[in-house]
């Protein structure tokens, strides 16, 4: 019942006037699609930086802290302009974009990147003190990056990936895990 | 032969039909050259951002350009060897695409640009040059950011 709930409400979203008009317009949707992909280059090019910073392969001079602090306003201007953007695409395919796998997963690894990230801050960077200006930081602070290196290309990788309509429910037959997982609902009358 | 000729032939190319004849191997070198692109962006930032007196304001710009530099240039060649093959798949549609003109217009513009111009104003020799320094950040993040939103706009025409 919960996951059909979630249905309805996205069937309620794109039902909608604003998600109608953002979905059939010729020039709105595509600028929302573009600045989400070019957001890339602040949001996860930021991200990259430190976690590159924080495996000790770049700009190994500089403090941990100091890096961070200054590129941290960057990551978070990128982040407010992908959330937007992002939620303004979900807005505009509504149902499609909550069955499909590939948003799922990567609403499953934006979640994981988010722990990571606030484990990161809570727990691993706590005795920074002690390592900042480290050439190359602790083994708990090389995995957070690593970690968050692996989250973000998977959620790079499936967010270009929703674009695609292979495991999409009006595409039947579909396997059997495959509808689960996406949660379509097949209705077996009309299948031939 | 003609310029179309060229592009009909390379579209034609073994390696543009193998991308062409596979239905996920496009995606899947897409997926890659945004991740390219992510990493391109943080370089190309890092040091645009500190010429424009932004970021790591506390580090000389050449410090911070010399420490991006090897990660300027791996984005460079992710997004080339991703690049080519997406553009072999289907050069024909690129060579009657007006975006892909002004991607590769702004490509040279921009990789003549870093360098060139952009390589001598980051060098020591134009240290505290700020007015220099600021319309050559700005002029990079511009010319950059033409090549991606052009690049994404080729697959909307």
């Amino acid at each position: 019942m919960e996951a059909l709930s979630l249905l309805w409400l996205a069937q309620w979203l794109a039902a909608t006037g604003g998600s109608i008009a953002l979905h059939e317009s010729l020039y709105m949707y595509p600028l929302v699609e573009s600045t989400h992909v070019l957001t890339l280059m602040l949001f996860a090019g930021t991200v990259i930086l430190v976690d590159l910073r924080l495996l000790g392969f770049a700009f190994t001079s500089i403090p941990v802290s100091e890096f961070t602090s200054r590129l941290l306003p960057w990551t978070v201007a990128g982040f407010v302009i992908m959330t937007a953007t992002g939620v303004l695409l979900f807005y505009a395919i509504p149902v499609r974009s909550y069955q499909s796998i590939w948003f799922r997963i990567k609403v499953i690894v934006l979640l994981a990147a988010g722990i990571n990230a606030w484990l990161f801050h809570r727990r691993v960077e706590q005795d920074r003190d002690q390592w900042d200006g480290n050439t190359v930081p602790p083994r708990g602070a090389r995995i957070s990056a690593a970690t968050s290196l692996a989250c973000w290309v998977v959620v790079i990788v499936t967010g270009r990936m929703i674009a695609y309509n292979w495991f999409d429910c009006d595409r039947q037959p579909q396997s059997a895990f495959i509808n689960w997982a996406a949660g379509c609902v097949v209705d077996l009358s009309t299948t031939p | 032969m003609t310029l179309f000729e060229v592009f009909d032939w390379l579209e034609l190319s073994a390696p543009g039909q193998y991308v062409r004849d596979s239905i996920w191997l496009f995606p899947a070198i897409e997926a890659v050259h945004l991740i390219g692109l992510a990493l391109l962006g943080g370089a190309v930032l890092v040091v645009d951002l500190r010429l424009l007196g932004l970021g790591l304001t506390a580090r000389r710009v050449t410090d911070v350009t010399l420490d991006a530099r090897p990660y300027l240039r791996a984005a460079l060649v992710l997004m080339f060897v991703t690049g080519v093959p997406l553009f072999l798949s289907e050069a024909v549609k690129c060579y009657f695409n007006f975006s892909f003109w002004v991607k590769m217009t702004a490509l040279g513009t921009a990789l003549i640009f870093t360098f060139t111009f952009h390589r001598r104003i980051t060098g020591p020799a134009f240290a505290g040059r700020r007015t220099l320094q600021r319309s050559t950040g700005a002029v990079s993040l511009a010319l950059w950011f033409t090549v991606a939103g052009a690049g994404r706009w080729i697959g909307f025409s």
